[in-house]
């Protein structure tokens, strides 16, 4: 048994060839805002599971929102109404009766700035965990290492675990984060511009790292940078005004689009 | 999706790059024709001047082939073309061999013609050389107006007429061992002739390359090593859709 296996078995973590990402469908999506009615119109997609799905888009197309929708965290804005629906598994997720807690710990979300804890970088990974209640230090151990090696930062970090994660640079700061979302076990990850705060040498650490991540998890990610789109993903997702204009594999998103606004948003062409 | 030609970028730089290196690419094109004619007359009228000039062109020809290869790598490497202005740069790399490699065979015809003119044997000609000649020329031309104006139905057309080039070529070779047969004293300038209905059939077969290219750039197809009638219901389906020049 390798060390990652050990990990793995000690943690209590399913290593990620022994499970399947489970697939997503958005099915006739739409949300309305007081201020804006139409912020997502009759979107309906299947997401593949165990793939990386881009979405990409100009500005206020709604990008962000719809990814928000994966866990519900337009809930949170005053006044938003669903319709549609958008099946995980087979259960529509927007239902009232949904568990958004338990929503949220499948569906993990990384955000634009790095946000990490102002503690310890063992205590960034450890705390999920915990909260979950998990209390023996040599499974917390098992887990924040099996989670930092999974986010590529165990190498930089693994002598300096209890110095502050406010310490190490973004693009650190943004694996650490990765990090600690994957220590709570999701099943899918939604990435808002994970990369857009960060230089690009961090940038390709960060895209490197999705690429790992793909076999385990469903990833979607949300990006202004169309060439990180065309890196990274499998399938790409083009929006605009709050529409769902074209979802095709990457390849032919980037190569021979069907749609003329993808093709004049990606040659960087006027409507 | 249709091609939407190469203007009406944000980036008025990055259209006027894509329009240098198309235009570029037709003033290749025209040389590369002239050539083929200068060639060929070389040959047919014994004129020896003519055909250097020829293959003084191959060597602009050739510096042409270059520069158009760097501006390409360039644009992938500062503008990072997407969708059909990646066909157009992909397309543009390929149609510039494909002109290059005529270049070399209008120079081996040039080259025969050199010979040709410098020996008094006139005992074998082919009857053929003069109507093959057009027809590659003229099926160059075409593919070239197709690229020019992103004319998906004339690059078919170009495309479905290389297979009576390979027939008449079959034809004329056929003709020269039959000469070659009842005046063994011809053979050395039947085999030049030979050899240069050889470089003509060749050149047919790149023209009908750089139609395939208009074809990927303008429908985002790649119709290479497609059968005579996947290309005939390609064809028909470009027809019942109305394309046309764009």
């Amino acid at each position: 048994m390798d060390k990652r296996d050990a990990l793995i078995r000690l943690s209590g973590l399913k290593a990620g060839g022994d499970r399947s990402p489970p697939d997503l469908e958005v099915r006739g999506l739409s949300l309305a805002y007081p201020d804006n009615e139409n912020a997502l119109r009759e979107i309906s997609l299947a997401i593949p599971a165990g793939k990386i799905t881009s979405v990409i888009g100009p500005s206020g197309c709604g990008k962000s929102t719809l990814l928000r929708c994966f866990n519900r965290m337009n809930d949170l804005i005053e006044g938003a109404e669903y319709t549609g629906s958008i099946l995980l598994e087979g259960q529509n997720i927007l239902a009232r009766d949904t568990d958004v807690t338990l929503l949220r710990r499948r569906i993990g979300m990384v955000f634009q700035r790095p946000n990490p804890f102002p503690k310890s970088i063992y205590e960034n990974v450890a705390y999920g965990p915990r909260i979950g209640g998990i209390r023996r230090k040599r499974q917390l151990d098992a887990i924040v290492e099996h989670s930092l090696r999974s986010a590529a930062l165990w190498d930089e970090v693994a002598d300096r675990l209890y110095e502050s994660a406010l310490t190490l640079s973004l693009g650190q700061q943004q694996r650490l984060v990765i990090a600690r979302t994957i220590a709570i076990e999701p099943e899918i990850l939604l990435l808002d511009e994970p990369a857009s705060s960060l230089d690009p040498i961090s940038t390709l650490r960060i895209e490197e790292l999705i690429y790992e991540l793909k076999h385990s998890y469903t990833i979607i990610i949300v990006t202004h940078n169309m060439q990180q789109a065309a890196r990274v993903s499998d399938m790409t997702a083009f929006m605009h005004l709050g529409r769902l204009v074209e979802f095709d594999r990457t390849d032919t998103i980037f190569t021979n689009p069907s749609r003329r606004e993808t093709e004049d948003y990606i040659t960087g062409r006027y409507g | 999706m249709e091609y939407r030609g190469y203007t009406q970028h944000i980036s008025r730089q990055f259209n006027d790059e894509l329009e240098a290196i198309k235009n570029d690419l037709l003033e290749m094109g025209g040389m590369v024709e002239r050539q083929i004619g200068m060639a060929a007359d070389g040959l047919l009228l014994r004129d020896s001047a003519l055909a250097e000039q020829a293959i003084d062109v191959d060597r602009s020809v050739n510096a042409m082939e270059i520069s158009i290869d760097r501006q390409c790598g360039n644009i992938i490497a500062r503008r990072q073309p997407a969708a059909s202005d990646l066909r157009l740069i992909i397309s543009i790399a390929r149609v510039t061999t494909d002109l290059e490699r005529i270049g070399d065979e209008a120079s081996k015809v040039a080259k025969m013609a050199i010979k040709r003119a410098q020996e008094s044997d006139t005992s074998a000609t082919s009857r053929y050389f003069a109507q093959i000649t057009e027809h590659v020329t003229g099926m160059l031309r075409s593919a070239l107006d197709a690229f020019a104006r992103l004319d998906t139905r004339e690059a078919i057309k170009v495309v479905l007429s290389d297979k009576t080039i390979d027939a008449d070529y079959q034809v004329a070779l056929g003709d020269m061992k039959d000469q070659m047969r009842h005046n063994p004293h011809c053979i050395d300038a039947a085999l030049d002739y030979t050899w240069a209905l050889r470089s003509l059939e060749r050149i047919g077969d790149h023209a009908s390359n750089i139609a395939e290219q208009v074809i990927y750039l303008t429908e985002g197809i790649d119709v290479r090593h497609k059968s005579v009638d996947e290309l005939s219901q390609l064809l028909d389906s470009v027809r019942a859709s109305g394309a046309h020049a764009h």
